[in-house]
């Protein structure tokens, strides 16, 4: 249908070709405009790391003068500081792990079968991602001491679980539901076994989707700093948390709070590289 | 899809209801048990019934919060939603130019919350910061630690820069799986750009802005670290959102009791506009299928 369209309509789309550049230069305008909005508090961030305190407090200028490394050096020399990188880093990737292999199973069941009470299930799961993170902060840390997990990684990766493990549900979900049913009837007629059939047959059909579904998970698992606070003291304290003690007696350590800012936005920004072409397909949870 | 009926299907879901459990159900129980006891210290805890809720219910100071709190995500949502939309539409469609897009416009999503915090607490500075120092060079009074308008603006505006990409994201995915055969057809008809967006467009990403309504209400009505870093609740109260004055009562004052009972209606709220949300997108997904 879309070819007899095209050909039938052949001087209409050169006029709209015109028409087209027109709107794109439009288009232009708006998308730099809007991601000048995005960069700049970013780049002022920057400018900042690589200034030296004196210039910051004593002179307002719009890109560093006196050019300096110093404050990415005393963050990566200093276990104290570049150790709040590494735990941050640990519990997101456990929990990253933990959620989806709990989610793909269910996540299946939701997609392929009808069972008792299947909806107000999924529904109570998906109420887990709206329970703020505040009203769950006192009960986690008395539940995390009283097990004695307090202040380790797998503490803060499974509270984290409590918004994630519904998010990675919901968005398996809806690449699963996109997976024709006659696979899974076709692979059990030939006689595999469930587990083989899912991990051999279907996970790699929905790979993107679990591709989309641990981005989801690293990036709201790494951007969270309540949770991650409240339960961690010394051992597996984020790097977020961390960034707050650059408050000292003398004031506010303005380089180095920008220099530990920036090298946060380091692992997010090579994350989304890696998934770049996955982006706009995962969010919209596999639902287009 | 039509589903089997199967119930051996719980099995499946066993592991998630598990974990959970653990980390959803237990706490709250523990909140629903505060709610309801009074303590004097060394553990020894006493009934109180419902005197709590009746108390919260009676505050000024939830009533307050929670007014701020509507009053923040009514305007996130009415200034993102529109916005999203229209840097969707003006987002090249395929090539270098829209990776390029969507690589920078999911940057700020990717930043931990209170670090986008101190990027607006730095940015709005008037001394050291950009946005603060052009505007007292431009000659407005702009103060967002003492002025109420001032620091609602900046927590608004660090909400746009921060989440409005995610609503472009959604709508833009929405808008990739129009086929051209549409647009053809509206050409055709010679349809004008509004009536596009209007009958071809904007049906098309309903699905897909239902997702990203739900979203940023459920995020923007549990927000806490963001405005807590930039104006810690101030000037005096008129920043402090329902999240940073649970924080308050619980974390800081430790009265268990008051903030259990504000945890639970705090969460009956968030859970009664959901699912009238949650509804509407099901209701939708349904007529397309």
């Amino acid at each position: 249908m879309t070819d007899a369209t095209t050909t039938r309509i052949p001087g209409d789309l050169t006029a709209g070709g015109t028409k087209k550049r027109v709107r794109v230069n439009g288009s232009v305008i708006v998308m730099g405009l809007y991601l000048l909005f995005l960069m700049l508090p970013i780049y002022w961030l920057l400018n900042m790391s690589l200034k030296t305190n004196t210039e910051i407090v004593n002179s307002f200028t719009l890109w560093p003068r006196s050019f300096t490394l110093d404050n990415y050096r005393t963050i990566l020399t200093d276990p104290s500081w570049y150790m709040g990188y590494v735990n941050s880093l640990i519990y997101v990737v456990m929990n990253t792990v933990i959620s989806l292999a709990v989610a793909l199973p269910a996540a299946y069941a939701f997609s392929r079968y009808h069972f008792m009470g299947d909806k107000h299930l999924f529904f109570w799961l998906l109420t887990n991602r709206m329970a703020p993170p505040a009203v769950f902060a006192l009960p986690f840390f008395q539940l995390y001491s009283s097990v004695g997990l307090f202040d380790t990684h797998i503490a803060v990766a499974l509270a984290h679980c409590l918004f994630n493990v519904p998010l990675a549900v919901w968005i398996l979900e809806g690449f699963m539901r996109g997976v024709p049913k006659e696979i899974d009837e076709t692979a059990y007629l030939d006689g595999y076994s469930f587990g083989r059939f899912f991990t051999r047959i279907f996970m790699p059909l929905i790979s993107s989707g679990i591709g989309v579904a641990a981005f989801f998970c690293f990036m709201f698992s790494w951007v969270e700093l309540l949770l991650s606070r409240t339960l961690t003291t010394v051992d597996a304290k984020p790097i977020a948390a961390i960034m707050t003690r650059t408050q000292g007696a003398s004031g506010i350590d303005w380089g180095v709070l920008a220099a530990a800012g920036i090298l946060t936005i380091v692992p997010g920004a090579l994350v989304i590289y890696f998934v770049r072409n996955y982006i706009a397909k995962g969010f919209a949870l596999g639902r287009v | 899809m039509d589903k089997t009926v199967n119930q051996k299907a719980w099995f499946l879901v066993l592991p998630v209801l598990i974990l959970v459990a653990f980390s959803a159900v237990i706490p709250l129980m523990t909140v629903v048990n505060y709610s309801v006891q009074d303590t004097f210290g060394n553990n020894e805890f006493f009934w109180t019934g419902l005197e709590w809720f009746e108390e919260m219910l009676n505050d000024d100071r939830m009533w307050g919060a929670l007014g701020r709190q509507l009053m923040f995500s009514g305007i996130i949502l009415l200034i993102q939603i529109p916005l999203g939309v229209f840097v969707a539409l003006n987002m090249p469609k395929k090539g270098f130019w829209a990776s390029f897009c969507l690589v920078f416009m999911s940057l700020p999503l990717l930043i931990p919350w209170n670090v986008v915090g101190t990027i607006w607490q730095v940015f709005g500075r008037v001394d050291i910061g950009l946005l603060g120092h052009t505007l007292a060079a431009l000659g407005i009074d702009y103060n967002y630690t003492n002025d109420p308008f001032d620091a609602w603006v900046t927590i608004i505006v660090m909400d746009v820069w921060h989440w409005t990409s995610l609503v472009a994201l959604l709508a833009y995915a929405g808008l990739q799986s129009i086929p051209d055969a549409y647009y053809q057809a509206a050409k055709i008809d010679q349809a004008s750009r509004w009536k596009v967006f209007r009958f071809i467009e904007l049906p098309k990403m309903m699905g897909v802005l239902m997702i990203a309504i739900l979203l940023r209400f459920m995020d923007s009505f549990m927000i806490y670290t963001e405005p807590f870093v930039v104006t810690g609740g101030g000037p005096g109260s008129t920043t402090t959102l329902l999240s940073i004055d649970l924080v308050k009562m619980a974390l800081g004052q430790f009265d268990l009791g008051p903030a259990a009972a504000f945890s639970l209606m705090y969460f009956l709220v968030i859970l009664l506009i959901s699912w009238v949300f949650y509804t509407v997108m099901i209701n939708l997904d349904k007529r397309e299928g």
